[in-house]
């Protein structure tokens, strides 16, 4: 059953365009990477889905709803819930104040489950979040959009300065998510990583989608060609 | 003896300038708007009150509670209208639209009340008139107390409000950054309202002080404003108790400089402000190397 579409979906800042014309389906409970070099459009996209970015042209359709041009915080109600970029935590609020500050649909998450889910951060619950270590502000930013019990979860660059100790922890607690059944779009720089996790590999260039497959389907060099766009497919 | 006094009073004269300054920096702390018509919505209060008082009859206190939600109305209604559209385009529309606005609304007072100067001071009954005389030359007013007081509970109940409450979570969530807000299900709009609804609840409160503890008219506002800002300044953008202390401060100034020449009395007002803003800003420098 088809969650997420998107249907030829153009993003601007300007006269810069950073999507062009991309449709995508995402079924109920799939995991998705997003892959491309920088400057691709993977966070733009990414970001027209939360709503944080209001796309140019085309249509975006959650569960049967066109939902194009509804405001972000109404997205979060609806389920669609994005780790963005940079964390973006809110430093001068508490570790607890983060999550609780979160719009609450009822589900599986609640602090406690998310302070479960990231054990390290149980001692911290009263810290504030300026003073957190990189790993604990993406474990919070990560639990902070658990919150709202998404049904659609979009986690961009969740590993991006992070020790590879504290990545393994990331990933361990997003295999915690992914049983449960949500629905992911994750951007991830580390192809392995993101082979590994998913089940369908989209690759972006200069905003638009040049491959797109099965994990599993994919090898390494067809998908390094298409990330730097060694051999456009015709 | 009479440095004491001044200090005593200039405490009571600044904790109603603190009141003026507080929705003003609760404006400036979640929107970055500096509300230029903040002293004007503060008149305008006044007003809200004195037309209850003399059709009713009331005492202003009770009259004031009356105009309340009348004032919670206009903030929301202020930041959905005029506010909200303002802040799309940068920073220097909200300065030219606040300053619009204190146009308009000291334009409109005078067409309806006429340049006539008021007070509400003769109906707020004893209040206004009693006080203690604590030696010979120190003497406490109960308005003071009772403004004091009020500006305390005011502040209080704001930090708990901003640290306790989810709505307070919210709105320190949406003013270190509104985008981020956005993404967790934060209506930022709504926020932004009712913070406006906030800062003209409490101006109106400052409104009401000026009105009791002296004399007010249609152009009245720009001066309550100055002090505001000034207080603002003097206690930290943005910083809630600095508020509070920088309108102690900012009153304290100006009875001290009074007592040395009742000329003096603004001026060293002003004076602390520009101090503030030398040692603060860094401006120490720039004027030595300016100087050069």
């Amino acid at each position: 059953m088809t969650l997420l579409q998107v249907e030829g979906l153009d993003c601007r800042y300007g006269l810069l365009q950073a999507v062009r014309g991309v449709s995508i389906e995402v079924a109920n409970g799939e995991t998705v990477a997003l892959i491309g070099a920088n400057g691709a459009g993977k966070s733009t996209l990414l970001r027209a889905l939360a709503g944080a970015h209001r796309p140019h042209a085309g249509r975006v359709l959650f569960d049967g709803r066109d939902i194009t041009s509804m405001p972000a915080h109404r997205r979060v109600s609806l389920g669609i819930a994005l780790v963005p970029e940079g964390r973006r935590l809110f430093p001068s609020l508490t570790v607890e104040e983060n999550l609780r500050v979160s719009a609450s649909r009822k589900g599986r998450w609640s602090v406690q489950s998310v302070l479960d889910l990231f054990p390290m951060l149980q001692p911290r619950r009263h810290m504030v979040a300026a003073n957190l270590s990189g790993g604990e502000q993406q474990a919070v930013a990560i639990g902070r959009a658990l919150m709202s019990n998404p049904r659609l979860l979009l986690l961009d660059e969740v590993s991006l300065g992070l020790a590879p100790v504290v990545v393994d922890a990331v990933y361990r607690s997003l295999a915690d998510i992914l049983r449960e059944g949500t629905t992911v779009i994750l951007v991830e720089q580390d192809l392995g990583r993101a082979l590994k996790v998913a089940g369908r590999v989209i690759c972006m260039l200069e905003g638009r989608i040049v491959l797109e497959g099965a994990a599993a389907s994919l090898d390494r060099d067809r998908v390094v060609g298409a990330y730097f766009g060694l051999k456009r497919p015709a | 003896m009479t440095i004491v006094n001044a200090v005593l009073q200039g405490i009571f004269l600044g904790a109603f300038y603190a009141v003026l300054a507080c929705g003003l920096s609760v404006m400036f702390g979640v929107m970055r708007i500096i509300n230029l018509a903040h002293g004007d919505i503060a008149v305008l209060g006044a007003y809200a009150v004195f037309v209850i008082v003399q059709s009713t009859g009331m005492s202003p206190f009770v009259a004031f509670v009356v105009a309340l939600p009348l004032m919670i109305v206009l903030g929301y209604v202020l930041q959905l209208t005029i506010l909200e559209r303002s802040l799309k385009s940068g920073i220097l529309i909200p300065l030219l639209a606040t300053f619009g606005l204190s146009i308009v609304i000291q334009n409109l007072l005078l067409l309806r009340f006429s340049p006539d100067v008021r007070s509400l001071g003769g109906d707020a009954g004893a209040v206004t008139t009693s006080s203690w005389q604590v030696t010979s030359g120190l003497s406490v007013s109960a308005l003071g107390i009772v403004i004091l007081l009020v500006a305390l509970v005011v502040f209080g109940a704001l930090q708990v409000f901003l640290s306790r409450t989810r709505t307070g979570w919210m709105m320190r969530a949406t003013a270190e950054d509104a985008d981020a807000a956005e993404l967790v299900g934060i209506d930022s709009r709504g926020v932004y309202a009712r913070a406006t609804a906030l800062a003209v609840a409490i101006a109106a409160l400052g409104g009401l002080f000026l009105a009791i503890r002296s004399v007010f008219d249609p152009l009245s506002g720009p001066t309550q404003l100055i002090f505001a800002f000034e207080a603002v300044v003097i206690g930290g953008m943005g910083s809630l108790w600095g508020t509070l202390v920088g309108g102690l401060a900012l009153g304290v100034a100006q009875t001290v400089g009074a007592q040395i020449n009742p000329e003096y009395s603004a001026l060293a007002g002003h004076l602390l402000f520009l101090a503030v803003l030398i040692v603060r800003y860094g401006g120490v420098r720039v004027a030595l190397r300016t100087a050069r």
